[in-house]
């Protein structure tokens, strides 16, 4: 017998792990659910750990209102399947009761808004725990994160003064009030999240596959054509056959384009790729030198 | 492809950065849109060159003061295993850093400026990667371009840390030169040095066996969660979640859990694939039993004729992590060990040890942040544990502030008081 674990499995039952000490140590955890692929193999990942019981805690998801129409599609159906909560957090709520103020103007977006929902409904909830699909290979803030994130009152992160992680032992006491984000994924990248949905014949939605799509190119992205973006005159519109490898909000979330219609294609797509996910598509890390740890550091995700 | 997890110990001038840049970049594993962010800043800060340490140095604040604050995890993979790197400064005041990377690597790479030589803070790292059992340890004689490639060098250099080492315990050794910055048996072996017969350092990376570093002899499953699904399809299921923290266990084995010391048979090892035949660290499984007994979290599943020790009254090495408060003999503090959480009094401190020399020094009372003991402990309930040398997953412990709730120590079990 041959005592190896693949790079896959080790990191699936790293994660497993993960979710099994929150659900004994935690109060009232819940699982953030964007839609999006690192989400969708966190979903996954939990319904693996406490199966053959349901998975016990609920989804939220922190709605900008501006998703994908595929990625709504996907959430509901999903929810469903599996006979979980799902709970609505949603932006357009926070901007109609005056908690936080819309943009406006041509780079208009909601993603900053979401910090306040999501810290909101924490704790209208009274969440201790809320899992994120966050990666430490995603961005430089993000490589300092713990498994166990700790938020003070406010939800606010202290990179220079985080807890220690030593062996598999997780500190997770906190006060009232407090709460811990807990990245079950924060060893993978994108690549194992790739294989791992191939290996696992996990559904996404699709359009991360490639596809035709209405696009504009603005900041040096692809970005779609949606409702919820203002096209300036001297913005061109055309049709090109494209892929996200990330869902996030549709007014700052671009497009790569791309051949790539199965998994396997993508895995050589992003085996060769040159750039790295964010720095492709993702118009809010682009705003400064340390945009996300600046968000992060408020309670974004 | 297996996964394996090393640290790297070092400071800026003996080439760290440079080489873990090097391994990143000729594995393909850094982005052209993260070298123009490094080169854009660089730029700024006024040096000549990109400074590689900006990749893993993320944080404003670092950036700023040009220091590292924190493990910074990298990750690279090669066709044949996938590394995650714990990237851990080291200076002495970040002793807690190196044991926090270190806690669960499988080799550390300590890096010895060739020039230099064998450096008080080479010491360090050398006895902190023993202290916490990292199974390899790579000697990386870097900066041989600097010394004409001198294998006389070279082996001076490898006489001077084998007689230090001579009073550690590390259990594979193995010394590369290398140039990090001209990738002198980085990737591929360099012709410069003929005289080196050994493997270039991703080679060794890529084929060093590490399978058989986890305990597959211990049987011990540390009960982490019980699955009870209530529903028609699974009405008796009573399935007892948790990670393998030692051994091989199989359908049909007797085991006895502690603390109640029933005994009954493992029934199946179910994974959401279907039941497997046979499951080891570190997986993380949900067993089944043939009898039905009272279980619950932090109990433990092994083997009727191999235990761990189960005793209240504990000897370990405790690295002192926290800043602002110390250890002394009377505190009260909380202490998790596998999924078991009590409390702990500190009984006594036999002796702080000097990280540099080794000198123990046993009339020291107290110990503060970056600083390692001998501490005798006494629980409040049985803890059911091995060994550290033993067993890296069933003999560490970590200490918590009852009060702040913040992580104040990390321990390695030496045994029961004599």
């Amino acid at each position: 017998m041959n005592y190896e674990l693949s790079h896959l499995k080790t990191l699936e039952a790293e994660s497993i792990h993960v979710f099994r000490e929150v659900a004994a140590e935690f109060e009232r955890p819940v699982l953030l659910f964007s839609g999006g692929k690192d989400s969708i193999v966190m979903l996954h990942l939990a319904t693996k750990a406490f199966w053959p019981a349901r998975m016990p805690f609920p989804l939220m998801h922190i709605d900008t209102g501006h998703n994908f129409a595929e990625v709504y599609e996907y959430r509901d159906r999903r929810v469903s399947e599996l006979g979980l909560k799902l709970v609505v957090a949603s932006v357009q709520e926070s901007i109609d009761s005056g908690r936080v103020v819309e943009q406006t103007g041509p780079g208009a977006s909601r993603n900053q808004l979401q910090t306040t929902t999501l810290l909101d409904a924490l704790g209208e909830h009274g969440f201790d725990a809320a899992f994120g699909g966050a990666r430490r290979d995603e961005e430089r803030a993000r490589a300092k994160e713990r498994f166990y994130s700790f938020r003070d009152d406010f939800g606010q992160w202290d990179p220079k003064n985080q807890r220690p992680e030593l062996w598999n032992l997780y500190n997770g006491r906190h006060h009232r009030g407090e709460h811990i984000r807990i990245f079950p994924l924060s060893n993978w990248t994108e690549l194992d999240i790739w294989q791992y949905i191939g290996v696992e014949d996990i559904d996404v939605p699709s359009i991360y596959y490639a596809h035709e799509r209405e696009v504009i190119a603005r900041d040096g992205m692809w970005l779609a054509v949606t409702d919820f973006i203002a096209v300036a005159d001297h913005e061109l519109v055309e049709t090109r056959q494209v892929r996200f490898r990330t869902v996030g909000d549709a007014t700052c979330t671009g497009a790569v384009e791309s051949g790539a219609s199965t998994v396997s294609a993508i895995i050589d797509e992003v085996s060769a790729t040159r750039i790295t996910e964010r720095g492709a598509t993702r118009a809010d890390d682009r705003a400064s030198e340390a945009a996300m740890e600046d968000r992060k550091r408020e309670g974004y995700f | 492809m297996e996964m394996m997890r090393f640290a790297t110990a070092g400071s800026v001038d003996d080439g760290k950065s440079t080489l873990i840049g090097r391994l990143l970049f000729d594995s393909k594993s850094i982005f052209e849109d993260q070298l123009d962010a490094v080169a854009d800043v660089s730029d700024r800060m006024g040096l000549d060159e990109p400074n590689l340490a900006l990749l893993t140095d993320g944080l404003r604040a670092e950036r700023e003061q040009g220091i590292t604050i924190d493990v910074a995890y990298r990750y690279f993979a090669t066709p044949k295993r996938k590394f995650i790197i714990a990237d851990t400064p080291g200076h002495v005041q970040y002793t807690r850093n190196m044991v926090t990377g270190a806690s669960t690597a499988d080799l550390a790479i300590i890096l010895i400026d060739a020039r230099k030589g064998v450096l008080e803070q080479s010491r360090r790292h050398s006895f902190i990667a023993s202290l916490l059992r990292i199974p390899h340890l790579v000697v990386a004689v870097n900066k041989m371009d600097l010394v004409d490639y001198s294998e006389e060098r070279f082996d001076q250099i490898v006489e001077e840390f084998g007689h230090f080492a001579s009073k550690l315990e590390i259990t594979d050794l193995t010394f590369i030169p290398i140039s990090a910055l001209k990738g002198d048996n980085v990737v591929e072996r360099s012709e410069k040095t003929p005289w080196y017969a050994g493997a270039s350092l991703l080679h060794h990376l890529e084929t060093v066996h590490i399978a058989s570093d986890r305990n597959l002899i211990d049987a011990r499953l540390p009960v982490q969660y019980v699955i009870r699904p209530h529903s028609e399809e699974f009405h008796d299921y009573r399935g007892y979640a948790g990670s393998i923290a030692g051994g091989v266990l199989k359908p049909g084995d007797d085991v006895v859990v502690l603390p109640s010391g029933f005994t009954s048979k493992i029934a199946r090892i179910d994974t959401p694939e279907g039941p497997v035949s046979e499951a080891f660290a570190p997986m993380s499984v949900t067993v089944t039993l043939t009898d039905e007994i009272d279980i619950s979290r932090g109990d433990m599943i092994c083997r009727p004729h191999n235990q761990p020790a189960s005793s209240q009254d504990i000897e370990a090495m405790v690295c002192w992590l926290s800043e602002g408060t110390s250890l002394v003999p009377g505190n009260k503090v909380g202490i998790k060990h596998t999924t078991r959480s009590a409390r702990a009094l500190v009984k006594d401190i036999q002796y702080r040890l000097d990280v540099n020399t080794l000198h123990r020094d046993s009339a020291a009372h107290s110990l503060s942040l970056n600083e390692i003991g001998r501490v005798t402990l006494r629980t409040t309930q049985p803890l059911f544990f091995d060994e550290y040398r033993r067993n890296r997953e069933t003999g560490s412990f970590i200490l918590i502030d009852e009060a702040t709730n913040n992580t104040l120590g990390a321990g390695m079990i030496i045994g029961t008081p004599q």
